[in-house]
């Protein structure tokens, strides 16, 4: 694909013509050189394999542990540009605590009209058995990674919610830990503000959400699939920067009310539960019986109100690909205000005319199934050759409503380093978002993904991604 | 801390110290062949036996050559107790109870692995041998002196020691009880020139013939060495060393967790048998009883630990 002459750099204006948030940064590269950089880049890959950052690829046995290619060119947003994006997200995070607490009650957004009821009766992310909990503290998404998009000086997009169990702040943090190392110099130079925060703003924001009646300090513990999931790593890093413990199904059971783990000492109950499982998979009495990383009983538990489970069960029906066209009516709905950040604009393909549409101008949408992620299973028409035109055709046909379609945005740019010097990349940001009762934290950075393939819009790291330190920088 | 944490730092410390002795056995036994010449394959036979697998071993080839001991020592996945897989399976378990680690251990572990995986891609070749041989002492160091340097003394370090003195404990054990025989008085007469190389090796295999010598004043008599192996307390792989560990350390748990166990009695029954016996005692019981014993308790010692602490379900 041709780089349209569109795109957004959010580095250069033109050649040598450094947008203002970027003017520092530039100087300073371009009195460096290229080379001693490129040794720069290979030393942050030495860091991260030693660190160990790594993540599984499924399916792959060989390349059991990989690395996230990590680019060593940061990209970097005004502080203007972030109060904007501040603003937007807190906005639609309390639309969608709302949206949750709605649907799972008395479900006034249905009777409005304003959401068609099958979309939620019939949508598997909608867990029944959350109809009328409260859960602790009034929060449904303690944890929320909202992914952006830009194609223009002032034009953001949400692409995704992500309500369920973002990942990827490991990176973030890390991100910025190897940046400081190689490059001090920069960061008072240019006043970007710090995001190590996170791990305790995480520790507080659970621990402020724990059931009523908790003793003393809340036990916290980080729940993990295991060391085969592929964001193990990340499991394990935020457990011991949050101080808490890193427990798997077989350490926990239900005991006396309660979900404890197994120490040393015997059963230790926990009060609040960060969980990186899957809501199939997290109760087998109340899901799938099959699932082996559960803990049979947990949901009666909850129920009872005697653990917090961070995200709550059945969130996924707020970030579900499906619901995604309705936000900007959601947003409306619970805050009476209209949306700042916008959306996409989506055809649903379940509707006959938007199908029609989508089927004629297939080579020009980005098609995604409704609840797949991962990048996994979609369709970047523009990319993709007439066979797998086709292909995506005959699936399209036979479960529409399986099926959303979106424009092919253009998305912003923002340059990597290669041997031949500075080279744009499509670019996404996922910001990531703390709620407690009374509180929305957002830490001044997030996740940039980047397409390392020239033209590629596909910054999944499952598909050949890297990722970018974010500077956001102060006023 | 979860039980299952406590297990993982116990099984990462054993297999590092089972990484670390096998290494040793394997340099003891590839002096011998050098020096032997002709026909070494005793030797390499006992040196598989005392790493506990000559079944494995001998389900996979038919001679004791050098080339294929080694080749299965050093880097053979179907033994679980080669070099790479006890590395491997160190590292598994580091991943495993990482929030329990210093970032220098796990980084040391991290590093380790990373370096021995590269080390032992492919066989490795005679020449190639003894700086290979370094290397593992080197990294197996490195995270050592990691364990000390920088993590607290608490139950995380606890689990840690027993893990490498329970491991260390049998290996010494299984080499003694290997060669009983070449240390049984009636193989006393001394100076046969078979009779030196073995307890060279047995020596070499616990890296200890020089502080043997340098103690002992170039005496070596079998009684001796048993002696040392067993129940010198200054030597840091002797039975009576270990022991001691163990028993220091699971007093510190029962210190901090204000509770004894079964594995609390067992441990002191070993230790008070290690202190009031002699040299001439353990050879009118028998030394190869001795050994066996000791080397079943150590083995039930572990599963007390195990369940004593709830490392599993």
């Amino acid at each position: 694909m041709v780089e349209s002459p569109n795109t957004f750099d959010e580095m250069l204006r033109a050649i040598d013509d450094p947008r203002t948030p970027y003017d520092a940064y530039y100087k300073w590269f371009s009195q460096e050189n290229v080379k001693d950089l490129m040794r720069k880049s290979q030393q942050a890959e030495d860091f991260f394999r030693k660190i160990g950052i790594t993540f599984n690829v499924y399916g792959q046995e060989e390349a059991q542990e990989r690395l996230i290619p990590f680019d060593i060119v940061p990209r970097i947003i005004a502080a203007r540009e972030w109060k904007q994006l501040e603003r937007g997200i807190e906005q639609r995070v309390r639309a969608i605590n709302a949206f949750l607490h709605d649907i799972y009650h008395r479900q006034e957004i249905i009777r409005a009209g304003r959401v068609p009821k099958e979309l939620i009766a019939t949508n598997e992310a909608y867990l029944p058995e959350m109809i009328g909990v409260n859960p602790p503290g009034g929060v449904y998404t303690h944890i929320v990674g909202t992914d952006l998009v830009r194609t223009g000086e002032n034009e953001f997009f949400v692409l995704e919610d992500n309500a369920r169990t973002p990942s990827g702040v490991s990176y973030m943090l890390e991100n910025r830990e190897t940046m400081l190392q190689m490059f001090p110099e920069l960061f008072p130079k240019l006043k970007v503000r710090p995001v190590s925060s996170y791990p305790q703003l995480l520790r507080r924001s659970l621990a402020n959400c724990a059931p009523d009646g908790t003793q003393g300090k809340p036990t916290v513990a980080v729940l993990t699939p295991g060391i085969h999931n592929s964001a193990y790593f990340e499991h394990a890093f935020l457990a011991d920067q949050m101080g808490a413990e890193l427990v798997e199904a077989h350490d926990l059971r239900v005991e006396n009310g309660k979900v404890a783990m197994r120490t040393t000492q015997g059963y230790q109950a926990i009060d609040v539960l960060y969980r990186r499982v899957d809501d199939e998979y997290l109760d087998p009495l109340t899901f799938n019986p099959e699932s082996m990383l559960g803990v049979p009983g947990i949901m009666d538990v909850y129920r009872a109100g005697g653990i917090t489970i961070a995200n709550a069960p059945g969130t996924g029906i707020a970030d579900d690909k499906a619901l995604y066209s309705y936000m900007p009516d959601i947003v409306e709905f619970y805050t009476g205000e209209r949306a700042i950040l916008k959306n996409v604009p989506t055809y649903r393909c379940s509707e006959d005319d938007s199908l029609k549409y989508v089927l004629e101008n297939l080579a020009e949408l980005v098609v995604k199934e409704v609840h797949g992620s991962g990048g996994y299973g979609m369709l970047v028409g523009p990319a993709a050759s007439r066979k797998e035109l086709s292909e995506f055709e005959k699936k399209l046909r036979a479960r529409p409503s399986n099926y959303i379609a979106q424009p092919t945005l253009a998305l912003s740019t923002v340059p990597i380093l290669t041997k031949a010097g500075l080279a744009p990349r499509h670019v996404d940001l996922r910001p990531f978002v703390l709620v407690s009762p009374n509180k929305i934290d957002i830490v001044p950075g997030g996740l940039t993904r980047v397409a390392l393939k020239k033209g590629s819009l596909v910054v999944n790291s499952s598909q050949g991604g890297g990722t970018k330190d974010t500077w956001v920088l102060g006023d | 801390m979860l039980g299952k944490t406590a297990g993982g730092l116990f099984w990462m410390y054993r297999y590092f110290e089972r990484a670390e002795n096998t290494a040793r056995l394997l340099e003891a036994g590839w002096r011998i062949a050098l020096t032997r010449g002709e026909d070494d394959s005793n030797e390499w036979e006992s040196v598989v036996a005392t790493a506990g697998s000559a079944a494995t071993y001998n389900a996979k080839y038919d001679t004791y050559d050098s080339a294929n001991v080694v080749n299965f020592l050093l880097r053979d996945k179907d033994n679980p107790s080669s070099v790479m897989s006890s590395i491997e399976a160190a590292r598994s378990n580091a991943r495993l109870v990482r929030t329990a680690l210093s970032s220098e251990v796990w980084e040391a572990t991290n590093e380790c692995w990373m370096a021995l995986k590269e080390a032992l891609t492919r066989p490795v070749s005679d020449r190639n041998l003894y700086d290979t041989l370094s290397a593992i002492r080197f990294r197996t160091s490195v995270v050592r002196g990691a364990l000390h340097g920088t993590m607290l003394r608490n139950d995380i370090f606890s689990f840690s020691r027993l893990g490498t003195f329970l491991e260390r404990a049998d290996n010494t054990a299984r080499i003694l009880d290997v060669k009983y025989y070449v240390l049984l008085p009636s193989a006393a007469f001394v100076g046969s020139k078979m009779d030196n190389v073995q307890w060279e090796v047995i020596l070499r295999s616990v890296s200890a013939e020089q502080s043997y010598r340098w103690l002992n004043g170039g005496d070596t008599t079998p009684m001796g060495i048993a002696d040392f192996l067993l129940l010198d307390r200054r030597m840091p792989r002797s039975l009576a060393f270990c022991y001691a560990n163990i028993g220091e350390q699971l007093e510190a748990l029962a210190r901090e967790y204000g509770e004894r166990h079964e594995c609390h009695a067992l441990a002191d029954r070993m230790c008070n048998r290690l202190n009031s016996a002699t040299i001439q005692s353990v050879f009118e019981e028998g030394l190869h009883e001795f050994l066996t014993e000791s080397i079943s308790c150590t083995s039930m010692l572990a599963g007390l630990i195990e369940s004593d602490f709830s490392f599993y379900e």
